[in-house]
């Protein structure tokens, strides 16, 4: 076995934590049962890798095996990832029949006649996804399996979830590949980011719960009001503003768990309007701003602005439209007509 | 009885009780909550400054994260002649004993304690720079 095989297992195994080592090697297969019962792992993480490179080595494993189980670990911390979105978009309307096998062989075919050396592992998993992991090289060198790019697609729709590695010369071709092993003719960078796949994944797919204008008849249950205003002896001025906000709440956010976003982004190249006697700036060039808004969980605090009185409802719809336009990133020019306020772009 | 905002709402004016004291809360880490006492203590008659009002900054215990500089609130309860008590809510001690400085005031502003009326909260307000 190879000595770069050799290390880059031994690394892969040390980043998993070490109650999940053994359900990822299983998960794996590389390794039959009877070698899994012979490993310890009850002893400190560098013993465990080295034993189970010693494994390996038994079997033989090439650079093919140890991606799949980098892909696994990366399918499990998909969350350590940052993640961007892709939109592929069709020349017809033709539905055609999607082959995998034909999607393989294409997309590495394609790769390779452009760049010799790279490493491309497939892995498909229940939910329709295929994992596609890349190690890019270059026509002298190696691939360089520390720094490999991974691709989600889910076969049944036009996006792809990828995330690069540093190498960001290689997306080019990398979406190039896609379109062509896909049958797309085009495809586009979305300006939408973030560490959650699932989240990003329930944003392009619209799988969160979106605001239906419903009519109910029973009272809405603030779930933000807190307990103890149940004491019967403090009275709430202001209740029908409160209940006010919550509908509003509802309204916009839907009464489900909000997709998990870390940043909202606005790069502003608005005019800077200032009294005209100060002479600051005024409409001589765009004043280039940039905002930045990040969270944990970005659209839940968001949304508990308005209920902790942090801030007016409605709220701005720029913050609003973030799962709806499925943009987190974006820019605002000035509009030249009827309206003074920004225009967001496309 | 608690509101966000003043005026309060008119459709309650028949169900309110005589107010003896009007207490602003302050959250020192949103300048948010400063702008709305200020445009709230418009609505307040003039009568109720003579020691019915107070101001409660909360919130003081995290250092990290004031957005309101302490003069901007020093000069306001000079402006309005009107004490200024800090308090942190998160901590329970600090908490009780707010409530129980609050209590207190609420007591002499209503008239409860013989000898002792709200004007003479005005009187206890001077400054150690004035002089």
């Amino acid at each position: 076995m190879d000595d770069t095989v050799a290390e880059y297992i031994r690394r892969t195994v040390l980043k998993i934590p070490r109650d999940e080592i053994k359900m990822m090697l299983q998960k794996w297969g590389f390794l039959s049962e009877a070698q899994l019962q012979t490993l310890n792992f009850h002893q400190i993480k560098d013993n465990i890798s080295q034993e189970v490179v010693q494994l390996c080595e038994e079997n033989s494993a090439d650079i093919k095996q140890a991606a799949v189980l980098d892909i696994i670990y990366n399918h499990m911390y998909q969350n350590k990832r940052m993640w961007s979105v892709y939109q592929m978009k069709k020349s017809g309307e033709e539905l055609e029949y999607f082959d995998i096998i034909d999607f393989k062989k294409k997309f590495k075919r394609r790769l390779q006649s452009a760049l010799k050396n790279v490493t491309i592992t497939f892995k498909e998993y229940e939910d329709n996804a295929i994992w596609i992991r890349v190690a890019w090289g270059t026509p002298y060198k190696k691939p360089n399996q520390y720094k490999p790019s991974y691709v989600v697609y889910h076969s049944q729709t036009p996006y792809v979830f990828i995330s690069a590695s540093m190498l960001k010369s290689n997306m080019p071709l990398l979406c190039q590949a896609l379109i062509v092993a896909s049958n797309y003719h085009d495809i586009r960078e979305m300006e939408l980011r973030s560490h959650s796949l699932n989240s990003l994944k329930d944003i392009v797919f619209k799988r969160y719960s979106q605001n239906f204008q419903t009519y109910t008849t029973k009272p809405l249950q603030g779930g933000s009001v807190e307990p103890e205003y149940a004491d019967i002896r403090i009275v709430q001025e202001n209740r029908s503003e409160k209940e006010r906000i919550q509908r509003l709440n509802e309204e916009i956010f839907g009464s489900g768990p909000q997709p998990k976003l870390e940043f909202a982004q606005y790069r502003l190249e608005t005019m800077f309007k200032s009294d005209p006697k100060m002479d600051v700036l005024d409409k001589k060039e765009p004043f280039r701003c940039l905002v930045r808004f990040s969270s944990p969980h970005l659209l839940e605090s968001l949304k508990s602005l308005a209920p902790a009185g942090i801030a007016d409802a409605p709220l701005s719809p720029l913050l609003t439209c973030i799962p709806h336009k499925a943009r987190n990133y974006f820019k605002i020019r000035e509009k030249k007509d009827l309206f003074p306020e920004s225009f967001v772009s496309p | 009885h608690l509101a966000t905002s003043l005026p309060l709402p008119s459709e309650r004016d028949h169900l309110r009780p005589r107010i003896d004291l009007v207490v602003f809360m302050i959250d020192i880490k949103s300048k948010y909550s400063l702008k709305n006492v200020e445009t709230s203590l418009a609505h307040v008659d003039a009568s109720f400054f003579l020691g019915k009002v107070c101001f409660l900054v909360t919130g003081v215990g995290r250092v990290n994260a004031c957005s309101i500089e302490t003069n901007a609130i020093c000069k306001l309860g000079k402006d309005y002649c009107s004490p200024v008590l800090y308090c942190e809510l998160e901590l329970e001690g600090i908490r009780v004993a707010t409530a129980q400085r609050l209590l207190r005031m609420l007591q002499i502003c209503a008239g409860h304690i013989p000898g002792v009326s709200a004007l003479s909260f005005v009187s206890l307000m001077r400054n150690c720079d004035d002089d």
